[in-house]
């Protein structure tokens, strides 16, 4: 079975959700519509207080290459273009919409039927998607434009679907594969249309045998689409492992897959870039799962962007009282929230609830240098190191110790012994990186 | 037998004097020609090597006065205006006097004033703890307690109170070295002109929300209300995105201000105790604020 070739850990997948089919969640009374949900620059608002506005209607246009538009997700007036309290506590632009009824904006199509037929140019294929504001919808939210957009002398031979969802408690991807199987497919298909390309691969892991037989069985009908199975291990999906695995080719330090001639999408993203594409319809809502060990109800919703996570956890039978914590995302690569009333973004795959006894962080111990950290590291670095020159603030010679290669997956801080917080002082160092380098371009 | 040992010792010498003889040689032609008074510098210098200059070290700083041509923007914090004279005199230069500064740490959301609203358990450090979230307060501006202000400091002049979560800075020992300026990741300890006796009067707050949600997130922030612009004759005070700031220059310590701020966030310290007017009473807060020797009282 093919598998990445460097480090890896295999932490509990506990997929609870998996097999639950997608529920639509009822649309709130009032959603907050973050403007900055992307990497990159912010993009420009729109309307104004007091507008009375569509589901579908675009509220900010992107500015900037990288960027990407944000559309209304229900249809009512906007009460206030405020700052807004985000996932990680600050307080950032969002517009909020007491919802009205529930109409749409002409031109999008919400029946269920399947549309084929690629009609467009590539190049019209670009420009779509940069207005329906798609973005890739793995949690990292880079928009999807710019990866479409290829720089000048780089072809791409190959398009990698990312369908791994490494990630335990996470199902999202899962039953998207499982419930829009043609549909994605058909994304699948405009992307290579776009990108020009002969051969598209989707990576799954073994661990979802249905989503592996049924993507099998109707990529027979589309031309250039082969469904790989993947060896169970974290993190696949990670941009960089899922090249190595799948075409065996290694991204250069510093470089991106279409370095390698790859670029890669998450099926969420080809599911949004379908209906953007062959229905109009802008990427207002996406999948979300809701799980956790102590929930009457988790499973997965089809949630509209905006929503608060609190109405999702009502969806899911409350909040269990053994809660420590609730991630937006995963374990591994999730943030902690601080608080219920955050939105949804198009970015959050998923609410994990984790009691309190495994949530919490233990006592942190010395370094016993017994390089489990190195052995998981899918990068090759050398996390104990990085801390200790995070530590010192010796930022400089973090850079030189490749820091900046670091995915961010957490294998280091999961595997440590002496549950040291080896991520966390890497993540510090790759911000003061950053720092020290638009510094030096100054 | 002594043959051996005897041409041993000769040719061992031999080659001894001739490495000297070109080391010597190399010496002389390597010669580093260094000024003899960065040495005379450094000595005025307080070796503290706080970097408070902006200078590496105090060796750093010495070469750097020695080359210079005048002493514009040459200046060490914890020696003052004294070691400056003596520096000065050793290059026979003229000193710029400068106003002494001290820290000043502008938040005062202590536990009792800060609900918190989660708990944060990874590692204590406040530059981690900001890149990861806001702050285990509703405010996301205010002091996140890790004591990384503590750590840089090399005249042991912070502290972190235990009671309040806060640091505190002793004025005598404070060299204004800017080290817990820099190493604080929320921006809130501001170096100010040290006036006479220490006194100091300021805004014990860099919250930037709206008065509302700042009230609501902390019992003494700064709302922004305006009260304190009127009241003050010296035109010191400026109120920018609901943070009113008391510029250090052109206030005269009237201390028109601390009594009419709605929420206590101006501090005063150092100053006698206000004379207990007969009508309005005068009422004195509790302790636990800070432990400064003050009294901070609020007319009502």
């Amino acid at each position: 079975m093919r598998t990445f070739r460097l480090g890896g850990i295999h932490p509990p997948d506990n997929k609870i959700t998996a097999g639950s089919s997608i529920r639509e969640l009822p649309v709130p009374e009032q959603v907050s519509i973050p403007i900055f949900q992307h990497i990159g620059a912010p993009p420009k608002i729109l309307v104004e207080r007091g507008a009375e506005i569509k589901v579908g209607e675009p509220i900010a246009s992107s500015e900037g290459f990288i960027s990407a538009f944000i559309h209304s997700s229900v249809s009512g007036k906007v009460i206030k273009i405020d700052k807004v309290t985000d996932i990680s506590g600050y307080k950032r632009m969002a517009v909020v919409v007491k919802v009205d009824g529930d109409s749409w904006q002409d031109g999008i199509d919400r029946s269920p039927e399947l549309k084929k037929e690629i009609k467009i140019e590539p190049q019209e294929i670009i420009q779509k998607v940069l207005q329906m504001g798609i973005v890739g919808m793995g949690g990292a939210t880079f928009p999807t434009h710019v990866k479409l957009s290829l720089p000048r002398g780089k072809e791409a031979d190959y398009l990698l679907v990312n369908g791994a969802e490494c990630e335990p408690y996470l199902t999202s991807d899962h039953i998207l594969m499982v419930e829009r199987t043609n549909e994605i497919l058909c994304g699948i298909s405009i992307m290579m249309k776009a990108l020009n390309v002969e051969k598209a691969i989707i990576g799954i892991e073994n661990n979802k045998p249905d989503a592996i037989a049924r993507l099998t069985e109707c990529a027979r009908d589309f031309k250039g689409i082969e469904v790989a199975g993947m060896k169970v291990k974290y993190p696949q999906g990670g941009e960089k492992q899922l090249i190595k695995t799948l075409i065996d080719r290694e991204v250069p330090s510093g470089g991106l897959p279409i370095d390698v001639g790859a670029v890669v999408f998450n099926v969420g993203t080809m599911f949004a870039v379908y209906e953007a594409i062959q229905k109009n319809k802008p990427l207002i809502e996406r999948v979300v799962t809701i799980t956790g060990k102590d929930m009457k109800d988790p499973g997965n919703f089809m949630v509209r962007i905006g929503t608060p996570v609190s109405s999702l956890v009502e969806a899911a039978g409350g909040l269990p009282e053994s809660t420590g914590k609730v991630i937006s995302g995963g374990p591994m690569m999730g943030k902690a929230l601080n608080s219920l009333d955050v939105p949804i973004i198009k970015g959050t795959s998923g609410v994990t609830l984790l009691p309190e006894a495994e949530s919490s962080r233990k006592e942190i111990q010395n370094c016993i240098r017994c390089s489990k950290c190195v052995t998981v590291c899918p990068m090759g670095l050398e996390p104990y190191l990085l801390m200790a020159l995070g530590e010192r603030e010796m930022f400089e010679r973090m850079e030189d110790d490749k820091a900046m290669d670091c995915i961010e997956c957490g294998s280091c801080s999961y595997i440590c012994p002496s549950n040291r917080p080896l991520l966390d002082y890497i993540r510090l160092g790759k911000v003061e990186i950053n720092k020290l380098r638009r510094a030096r371009k100054n | 037998m002594n043959q051996v040992i005897l041409y041993t010792i000769i040719s061992l010498s031999a080659t001894g004097v001739a490495a000297a003889i070109i080391l010597f040689l190399i010496a002389q032609r390597f010669r580093v020609i260094e000024d003899p008074r960065i040495d005379d510098v450094e000595d005025a210098l307080p070796s503290a090597n706080c970097g408070g200059c902006g200078y590496a070290g105090c060796r750093n700083f010495a070469e750097a006065c020695v080359k210079a041509e005048n002493m514009s923007g040459l200046f060490c914090p914890p020696g003052g205006n004294d070691t400056m004279a003596n520096v000065a005199g050793i290059l026979g230069m003229e000193a710029l006097e400068q106003d002494p500064e001290v820290a000043v740490v502008r938040c005062s959301g202590s536990f009792a004033c800060r609900p918190r609203t989660n708990q944060y358990d990874g590692a204590t450090s406040c530059a981690v703890a900001s890149s990861l979230y806001a702050g285990d307060t509703g405010c996301q501006w205010g002091c996140l307690g890790h004591g990384d202000c503590v750590r840089p400091c090399e005249f042991d002049a912070i502290h972190m109170n235990p009671e309040t979560g806060l640091p505190e800075v002793v004025d005598e020992k404070c060299t204004a070295c800017n080290a817990c300026v820099e190493a604080c990741p929320k921006d809130i300890i501001e170096l100010r002109k040290r006036a006479k006796r220490d006194r100091k009067i300021f805004v014990s707050c860099i919250n930037e929300d709206k008065g509302g949600i700042a009230k609501k997130s902390c019992s003494v922030a700064c709302i922004g209300c305006g009260k304190c612009e009127k009241v003050c004759p010296h035109d010191a005070i400026t109120i920018e995105n609901f943070l009113a700031y008391i510029d250090p220059v052109k206030c005269k310590l009237c201390r028109k201000c601390p009594p009419v701020c709605p929420t206590n966030s101006i501090h005063e310290i150092g100053f006698p105790p206000r004379k207990p007017k007969p009508e309005p009473v005068a009422k004195t807060l509790e302790a636990g604020e800070s432990d400064e020797p003050t009294k901070k009282e609020d007319k009502k």
